[in-house]
């Protein structure tokens, strides 16, 4: 069922809530999170209908704080709050918030949200678009526990991810890093395989994704080895290829959903990696709601440094719109030559690159 | 496993988003025609690389009489899925298992087809880097065990070389009494050792059950009431609603004690009285199970305090149902039991004194399996006796299925001008109140064996010890009389309710 209320109060709307609930007889309520999506009219419906699905699995309280646009002095000089409340069917198993704001409570949103958070629960604050800088200290993110922010859907992922990273506080988390779950798994599962070092790394996807770089600085953190990022059509991640002195390991998902998994010896393997819907990343970011140290840990080794230590392998590779054709024979060169030289050694990791530049 | 993961840069216990994904490994099932293999095992393999944890290059051996090519094999797989898989069917999870099933056709006794079985599963470690790792488990029926254990060892497929595994996983019965279930160790263990054999009790792979530990030892709320000091009596249940169904073969002569006390009940019960293991690792809970199993004792009176039962025709749910004896293929003097109820004593300090009942029976009211721990009545009540007329005993009851979840009874006024106590429920459900919805017990079963984690796997020494508990009864029950007779659709004989009236308590209603 559906409650309208116009120019009203967050009191109004619990009171709402409760008659809500005893009308269509489920007084007893056992939801295990807010969820506190924060958006514009724009994105607003794509967001719920993805919560929606995600709450199948974390049945919640949701609460969509859309700030409106006011476009005269007199607008912006009004303050109004406008408030649906939709419980039962029209809310998938949780309840629904739709909280539109006008004029000046739009600063004050937080005010708004305060009184329907549900008790010990804890509170998700998400921004599908447009996050905050500084998310934690944000007025409505200091409310939550976790944090989730999408710089895929930023205007420039990459600056978005080093302010990220200058902002990061336990509890944060970003969309981009729950997309690349899959692919660590697999790469975590094909090193479970073999028994060898990784000498360096590429991971190769579309322009603009910031997963790209999120993994690049994982693999490169864990395996303390240079990781060299390339760009192809895409759609998302399309390739990583890890050389090793067992040979090279490439997880190749050309189609954005059915991946072959190549290991140096072993016979190719096909892999279902499917690109998941936004409703699947909520549900596994509602999953666990403590800080993902791992995701600091990555966040935070910074895509300077990922460039740094890449250009200390191969110079050229980082310049982008490289022609394929040149860096894979370079590439393969680099990985045969491997065995030879122990991988630990920075000097000895120079020699290979130095050959292939030659080339 | 740890030795791997130990040594890969990608693993880190910190991150906690990455599942466990089983090793490079296949899967064998004998019996892939049978009715678990394609209600329960095939959907559970799906479901496990649904959600990404099976290894790149799985594979899945079906081994069975029929003659199936390995497509007809894949098409039969895909019924199954489609059918029972809990998760939502994916062409490209699908196009990843297909790459790996194959079938094997053949008797078990046929030496060319279990030669076969080894050159496909050859074969399958060139095509799919499986690394000689396979499981096999048996959906045979018992009779069958030491013949296919002896073709396996016979064609060197048990053979665990150059580090990889051999694994063999057995269904229940474990024997039909403590003789039968030593012979039928020795046969299995005499081709695997000890910790490559995984005996499936499907109750264990469910949520509710795992739940029972973390209920009892991550909270202090319980704990401290655990205890014969607070606690009246435990009630373990299982019932079914329906009969035998087509099982009257192996149904009849083994019964509900054997069938179910043995095993499911008797590990309910341990899990519930057993003390807190040192860590949840495989040998500190075996270690616990072990020693509670080991302190029942059984009461002196086994007339007095066991009541077997054979259902009678009668009405269940609104569907005319049979007696048992009136079953096709049941000798019409049987005395097995359909219903079994037992008391059962734990020895020790913390139970002393604190009956568990311990009831299964098909033909019930409905369908259902809890434990209800059921505490004392308060010692003292300030309230008059007209207050607390309806306030029955305080009672936690996990419910194992179906609807899982935990339920608290306690008393509460009721509203008005009156003091008035009655009992209420606090309800904690699965459905409700999850982050994730529970996978299916089998799921968690078959990936923890391609783990090799022996957590939820019962061992040789619970089996046995649950067969020395139950031994005496059934010896006792064929010397002494016969089930009595209870009409279908209801909750058993009334001798049942008389031996709790006889302790002045009575059973649930679940």
């Amino acid at each position: 069922m559906k409650t309208d209320l116009t120019d009203t109060t967050s009191s109004k709307i619990n009171k709402a809530l409760v008659l809500g609930r005893r009308a269509i007889g489920t007084p007893a309520v056992g939801m295990v999170l807010t969820l506190v999506i924060v958006t514009d009219e724009e994105n607003a419906y794509d967001a719920l209908k993805a919560a929606n699905e995600a709450s199948r699995e974390h049945p919640s309280r949701t609460l969509v704080v859309i700030k409106r646009v006011s476009r005269s002095p007199r607008d912006r000089a009004q303050a109004r709050l406008d408030a649906e409340v939709r419980l039962g069917a029209d809310a998938s198993t949780g309840e629904t918030v739709v909280l539109r704001l006008y004029g000046e409570v739009v600063d004050h949103a937080q005010s708004v949200v305060l009184p329907l958070l549900l008790p010990d629960a804890p509170v998700v604050v998400w921004w599908p678009v447009n996050a905050p800088s500084d998310p934690a200290n944000d007025p409505l993110g200091a409310l939550a526990q976790r944090r989730v922010t999408d710089t895929y859907a930023a205007e420039q992922p990459i600056q978005e991810l080093t302010a990220r990273a200058d902002a990061y506080t336990p509890g944060d988390t970003d969309l981009s890093w729950t997309r690349i779950t899959p692919w660590r798994s697999m790469l975590a599962a094909a090193l479970d395989q073999v028994v060898c070092e990784v000498t360096s790394a590429e991971v190769e996807g579309e322009e603009f994704n910031p997963s790209v770089e999120l993994l690049a600085m994982w693999l490169a953190d864990r395996l303390k080895v240079p990781v060299r990022r390339s760009k192809s059509a895409g759609p998302g991640l399309t390739s990583v290829r890890m050389e090793t002195d067992a040979g090279p390991i490439v997880l190749d998902r050309p189609d954005g959903s059915l991946a072959t998994l190549s290991i140096e010896g072993q016979p190719d393997r096909a892999v279902a990696l499917k690109r998941r819907e936004t409703a699947e990343l909520i549900a596994e970011e509602l999953r666990r709601l403590d800080p993902d140290d791992t995701y600091a840990t990555a966040l935070r080794f910074g895509v300077e440094r990922l460039d740094e230590e890449a250009a200390t392998v191969a110079p050229e590779t980082v310049v982008d719109t490289v022609v394929e054709t040149v860096v894979e024979p370079a590439a393969e060169t680099a990985g045969e030559a491997a065995p030879a030289a122990p991988a630990a050694k920075p000097a000895s990791k120079k020699a290979p690159a130095r050959k292939a530049a030659a080339k | 496993m740890s030795a791997v993961h130990g040594a890969n840069p990608l693993r880190d216990a910190a991150d906690r988003r990455l599942p466990r994904i089983a090793g490079p490994s296949g899967l064998v099932i004998f019996g892939v025609t049978g009715d678990l293999s394609r209600k329960k095992l095939m959907p559970a393999v799906y479901d496990l690389a649904n959600r990404g944890l099976l290894p790149p290059g799985f594979s899945l051996i079906g081994f069975a009489r029929r003659e199936w090519a390995d497509e007809d094999f894949a098409e039969e797989v895909y019924e199954a899925v489609k059918q029972h898989a809990r998760t939502p069917f994916r062409e490209e999870v699908w196009q990843q298992l297909i790459q790996g099933m194959r079938f094997v056709q053949g008797d078990f006794d046929d030496d060319t087809a279990f030669e076969q079985l080894k050159s496909t599963i050859e074969e399958l470690d060139k095509a799919q880097g499986t690394g000689g790792n396979f499981a096999f488990y048996l959906s045979v029926p018992p009779k069958f065990f030491p013949l296919v254990v002896q073709q396996l060892k016979k064609h060197g497929l048990a053979d665990q070389k150059d580090g990889s595994w051999r694994r063999a996983v057995i269904e229940k019965p474990f024997g039909h009494d403590l003789v039968s279930a030593k012979e039928l160790n020795e046969v299995v263990h005499e081709v695997f050792p000890p910790e490559a054999v995984f005996r499936i009790d499907h109750y264990l792979g469910k949520e509710t059950v795992q739940n029972i530990l973390a209920l009892r030892f991550a909270n202090t709320l319980f704990e401290p009431i655990w205890n014969r000091s607070y606690v009246d009596h435990v009630q373990i249940t299982m019932a079914e609603d329906i009969g035998i169904g087509g099982r009257a073969g192996y149904y009849d002569g083994i019964g509900a004690a054997r069938d179910v006390i043995q095993n499911h009940l008797l590990q309910l019960l341990a899990l519930t009285a057993m003390e807190e293991p040192a860590s949840f690792d495989a040998d500190a809970l075996a270690a616990e199970k072990t020693k509670v199993l080991g302190a029942v004792k059984l009461p002196k009176d086994l007339g007095k305090s066991t009541v077997r039962g054979q259902y009678a025709a009668g009405w269940q749910g609104g569907a005319k149902a049979v007696g048992y004896l009136q079953e096709d293929g049941i000798d019409p003097q049987s005395k097995t039991d359909t219903y079994a109820a037992i008391k059962l004593e734990i020895d020790n300090r913390r139970w002393a004194g604190v009956p568990f009942y311990l009831r299964t029976g098909k033909r019930l009211g409905r369908r259902v399996t809890e434990i209800a721990v059921v505490f004392q009545r308060a010692p003292h009540s300030p309230f008059d006796h007209t207050a607390t007329e309806e306030l029955g005993r305080n009672a936690i009851v996990i419910r194992v299925q179906p609807d899982e979840g935990v339920t608290v009874r306690f008393g509460s006024k009721v509203p008005g001008t009156q003091m008035e106590i009655r009992d209420v429920s606090m309800d904690f459900a699965y459905g409700e109140s999850f982050t994730e919805s529970s996978p299916e017990a089998y799921e968690r079963l078959i990936l923890d064996v391609l783990l090799g984690d022996s957590n939820l796997f019962p061992r040789v020494e619970e089996v046995e010890l649950s067969w020395k508990i139950l031994d005496p009864i059934e010896q006792f029950w064929d010397t002494h009389g016969k089930p009595a007779q209870y009409q279908s659709g209801t909750w058993g004989p009334v001798e049942a309710d008389e031996m709790l009236a006889r302790d002045g308590r009575s059973w649930r209603r679940p």
